[in-house]
């Protein structure tokens, strides 16, 4: 008789590197943010080995969520194979078993700083967003406990003003990333520095979404089949970016949202942002018989999504 | 012989603004006392006092900016009722947002200095739900004009404005939404005796034409006399009289609104 024929053979009793009690408490708040969309909610941020303001709210969300089967995917401006997203994916394997890939349409978990992916979500797939400033109202409100007493009253006139503003002084709206949205016709968030292109891709989405800044403490979601409505006036109508008519030198696909990349003759080429879904692109072209999924532009327009 | 006495048609009416017994003190100062007051509409109630007598205090009580340690506060407006002073802080706000203008003494106090003009008045628009573009900046466009500014000035910011100006950008801001009620602090104070002038030319023409309830602050009792139908006379947080201008000031019974009286004459 052998020492392990007594005892059961080796498995994990815990994973995702945070403690029972740090996960139930971001658990509690991710629940209270799913119930009141769009409502930041303080938590206590924890330390993971990764400094502040390279994604540990995003990382914290997602080793609450994860499990070993987890399928997981990550992505830093559209790209896997940056070095700050190939590092994440690698830590979340290491410390849940779970298995990672690069195809949205695989992944259960998606955790992304800057962008939504292009391939549209569905109700079995969670996005986490990293997020460095949570508060939209910083620039029209500097003291942090009067911007909370106005999201408290729903006071969002210094933002309209600010929208005003930029169109009196430049002709049009200047805000670019984080282009601020009402969420569920009650809360205004910043929905991270996704580009205009990705914030009609949150509207009325099958898929959960959750927002956590380790710096600031904050989480917020926006769940399935919630209205997120970008703030503009009525007859000044909302303006992605103008990448409908770009098309990829690499994939030659058309219609997406680009990186651009500066030729030395000073002109510039552009290549897909959501790396994979380039390269699924490029796969296709060349034959293979790769699953894509439906987008979210098509021939560069959003299909409409009420 | 009995003679019956009718009363004048101006108290028939119902008051719309009724403000009574207030006191308010900071730590050992009594900046208000007890005052009470009745404002009627399309009317132009004037007060004035010496400086530290409580006026800007009133005021800010009446914009329900600050909440008086004892006293009621009512306005005759369908939406509301009750005292005003127990309206939560949301509440108060919306109110104040929606029906009462204030133009203040400091045009730090009322304006974004570094915004454009037409936007510190298109930000009262945007606060009562308007969410067109074209709507806002007609509007804001009108309350400057009513207010005789410089539509050429229309998108510089207050700051690079004389004080005349900046006046009249606080001005249109308050009357951009027809308020029920028009706070004005000192409006003139600090301004040149011409703008001075201009300022109350422009008041004047805006009371006669749209007939705006006001409650006019001054220690000026030229601008009292040019603006207000009745006046009250304050002292160290207290009303020591109160009438119709003309009484007031041919016939003050105080010795303190005598004095008042005298020495301007
Ligand atoms: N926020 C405050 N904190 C402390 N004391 C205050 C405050 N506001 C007003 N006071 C005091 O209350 C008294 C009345 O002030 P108030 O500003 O109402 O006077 P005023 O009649 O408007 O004077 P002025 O003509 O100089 O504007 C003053 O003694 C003032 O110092
Ligand atoms: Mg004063």
């Amino acid at each position: 008789m052998s020492l392990s024929s007594l005892t059961k053979p080796w498995q994990p009793m815990s994973y995702g590197f945070l403690d029972a009690s740090a996960k139930r408490e971001i658990r509690r708040k991710m629940l209270k943010a799913v119930a009141v969309p769009g409502c930041q909610m303080p938590y206590a941020s924890r330390e993971v080995p990764m400094a502040r303001g390279w994604g540990t709210g995003g990382l914290q969300v997602s080793l609450t969520l994860i499990n070993p089967k987890t399928c997981v995917k990550v992505i830093d401006q559209g790209a896997d194979d940056s070095v700050n997203a190939a590092s994440i994916r690698r830590f979340l394997a290491q410390v849940s078993g779970a298995p990672t890939t690069l195809d949205t349409l695989k992944a259960n978990l998606i955790q992304s700083r800057h962008r939504i992916p292009e391939e549209k979500l569905t109700a079995h797939q969670t996005l986490v967003l990293q997020v460095p400033n949570p508060e939209p109202l910083r620039s029209v409100q500097p003291n942090m406990s009067i911007a909370r007493q106005m999201h408290g009253d729903a006071d969002y006139g210094r933002m309209w003003l600010q929208l005003y503003e930029q169109i009196v002084r430049s002709g049009r709206v200047m805000q670019g990333a984080s282009y601020p949205a009402m969420v569920n016709g009650r809360h205004v968030m910043t929905p991270s520095p996704i580009p205009r292109w990705d914030v009609p891709k949150l509207h009325m989405a099958q898929h959960l979404t959750i927002l956590s800044a380790g710096r600031e403490k904050r989480i917020y979601a926006v769940p399935p089949h919630t209205r997120v409505e970008p703030l503009v006036f009525d007859d000044v109508p909302y303006r992605v970016e103008d990448h409908g008519d770009l098309t990829c030198h690499r994939s030659g696909a058309r219609g997406f949202f680009m990186n651009e990349i500066p030729l030395p003759d000073g002109s510039a080429a552009h290549e897909i942002s959501d790396s994979e879904y380039g390269v699924k692109t490029i796969r296709t072209r060349d034959g293979e018989a790769v699953e894509t999924g439906d987008t979210w532009y098509i021939n560069g327009l959003i299909e409409d999504a009420t | 012989m009995t003679l019956t006495l009718n009363p004048p048609r101006l108290v028939a009416t119902d008051a719309l603004l009724q403000i009574s017994n207030v006191s308010k003190s900071y730590g050992a100062v009594n900046a208000v006392r007890d005052v009470s007051a009745t404002v009627y509409p399309g009317e132009v109630l004037g007060i004035v006092g010496e400086s530290g007598s409580g006026k800007s205090t009133l005021l800010r009580m009446m914009n329900l900016e600050e909440i008086p340690d004892s006293g009621t506060y009512t306005l005759d407006l369908p939406e509301v009722s009750g005292n005003l002073f127990d309206l939560d802080r949301f509440a108060r706000r919306m109110l104040c947002a929606k029906r009462i203008g204030i133009v203040y003494q400091n045009p730090h106090l009322g304006l974004l200095m570094d915004h454009t003009s037409s936007g510190n008045v298109a930000e009262r628009l945007l606060v009562a739900g308007e969410r067109r573009f074209g709507e806002l900046r007609a509007r804001a466009q009108d309350a400057l004009a009513a207010s005789e500014f410089p539509l050429e000035r229309l998108d510089d910011p207050p700051r690079d404005l004389s004080g005349g100006m900046q006046q009249r950008v606080q001005l249109a801001k308050a009357i951009a939404l027809e308020p029920a009620l028009l706070l004005l602090d000192e409006p003139t104070t600090g301004l040149d005796v011409s703008v001075q002038a201009l300022v109350l030319d422009t008041l004047k023409r805006l009371q006669q034409e749209r007939q705006i309830t006001m409650v006019l602050v001054s220690h000026d009792l030229g601008v009292i006399r040019t603006l207000a139908d009745r006046v009250m006379v304050m002292r160290r947080g207290q009303v020591v009289e109160a009438g119709l201008v003309d009484q007031i000031f041919q016939d003050p019974q105080h010795p303190y609104t005598q004095q008042l009286v005298h020495a301007k004459l």
